[in-house]
């Protein structure tokens, strides 16, 4: 590992710019942190869409406003969904460093059904929406509106997908390290979801109530 | 060499995932966040706080708290995970996120204020 000059005359006092012999990484071992970037990026999509709701979220266009289509208890119900379902991806992780295939399956399942009844819950929530004549085209609110939360859901639909393949994986391959490191990516894009849900429920839904 | 090398990184990696996750983490972060959630929606439906600017200042600063939380217990961030790049990442892109967001409401909000009063672009020349 001893740092060496690429150039033959190198003394003590030559300074050195580079590693003449990269050290050895092992394959994948720089997942996570680009795992991370990728995440910092989706996050300056959803900055921008917030921006677009925010400018907009006041331009009903005379039809429908925040008051008028937004259920509060329904959106509380589906925040707990989500949030239930990012602790159940937290046991599961547990139950992955610690080697056990079993309880990984099952709590991979709950945390499944729980994302998957908050896709239900949304959808129901759009399609009465759409039912009472709120629809994306009505107004530029509504058209930020299903822009961002539209986004969001699309991301968990996602993620309920990949989770799948990876119980499918699990159950092949069991826990081997290549595994591990793919439920530690998901388990990063699944919470990353649910912070961004926080700023949706805060501003959209809480914030649109307050107009 | 290259061998032992590479296992210690591959096992190393998955152990520092392993070292900061746990059970009593994952517990405080979830019972933090369902009262970082609750607080909000009470504060709405109930309109205790009888003022639209303090119960939008209030519902802001539990996201801000709840956003922390999340990040700390559930992401396991901290400066010193990746030898500091999560947390430069995170922070580059905080700042792009406030130029953004206050960018737009500022520009926006100055061109709506400066617009003409009352006016039906249908009724112009």
């Amino acid at each position: 590992m001893a740092l060496t000059a690429a150039g033959g005359n190198a003394t003590a006092e030559t300074p050195v710019f580079c590693l003449a012999v990269e050290h050895e990484h092992a394959a994948g071992g720089s997942t996570l942190l680009g795992f991370w970037i990728y995440l910092m990026s989706d996050c300056l999509l959803f900055a921008a869409l917030f921006a677009t709701y925010g400018v907009l979220g006041g331009s009903y266009a005379a039809g429908p406003a925040p008051k008028d289509v937004f259920e509060l208890p329904v959106v509380a119900v589906n925040t707990s969904m989500l949030l239930l379902s990012s602790i159940t991806y937290g046991f599961a992780m547990l139950a992955t460093y610690r080697g056990r295939v079993g309880a990984t399956q099952g709590w991979l399942v709950v945390t499944a059904l729980f994302g998957a009844a908050f896709v239900g819950i949304e959808l129901h929530e759009f399609a009465h929406m759409i039912h009472v004549g709120a629809t994306p085209q009505r107004s530029a609110f509504l058209s930020a509106f299903f822009a961002l939360v539209g986004t969001h859901g699309l991301h968990v639909t996602v993620g309920l997908i990949w989770m799948a393949t990876l119980m499918l994986q699990v159950g092949r391959r069991g826990l081997i390290p290549d595994n591990v490191r793919r439920l530690a990516c998901l388990s990063m894009f699944w919470h990353f979801l649910d912070v961004i849900w926080i700023g949706v429920f805060t501003f959209v839904y809480l914030g649109g109530m307050l107009r | 060499m290259s061998d032992a090398v590479h296992d210690n990184h591959a096992t190393g990696e998955l152990a520092r995932g392993a070292g900061h996750a746990s059970l009593r983490g994952y517990l405080t972060g979830f019972i933090l966040s369902v009262i970082l959630t609750a607080i909000p929606f009470w504060l709405v439906m109930s309109g205790v706080l009888n003022s639209k600017i303090a119960t939008e200042l209030a519902i802001t600063t539990l996201a801000v708290a709840q956003i922390t939380v999340h990040m700390v217990y559930f992401l396991h961030m901290n400066t010193r995970s990746e030898n500091g790049w999560s947390i430069m990442a995170l922070v580059f892109t905080l700042m792009l996120v406030v130029i953004a967001l206050i960018g737009s409401l500022w520009i926006i909000y100055h061109l709506n204020a400066n617009m003409l009063p009352g006016g039906d672009m249908s009724q112009m020349p």
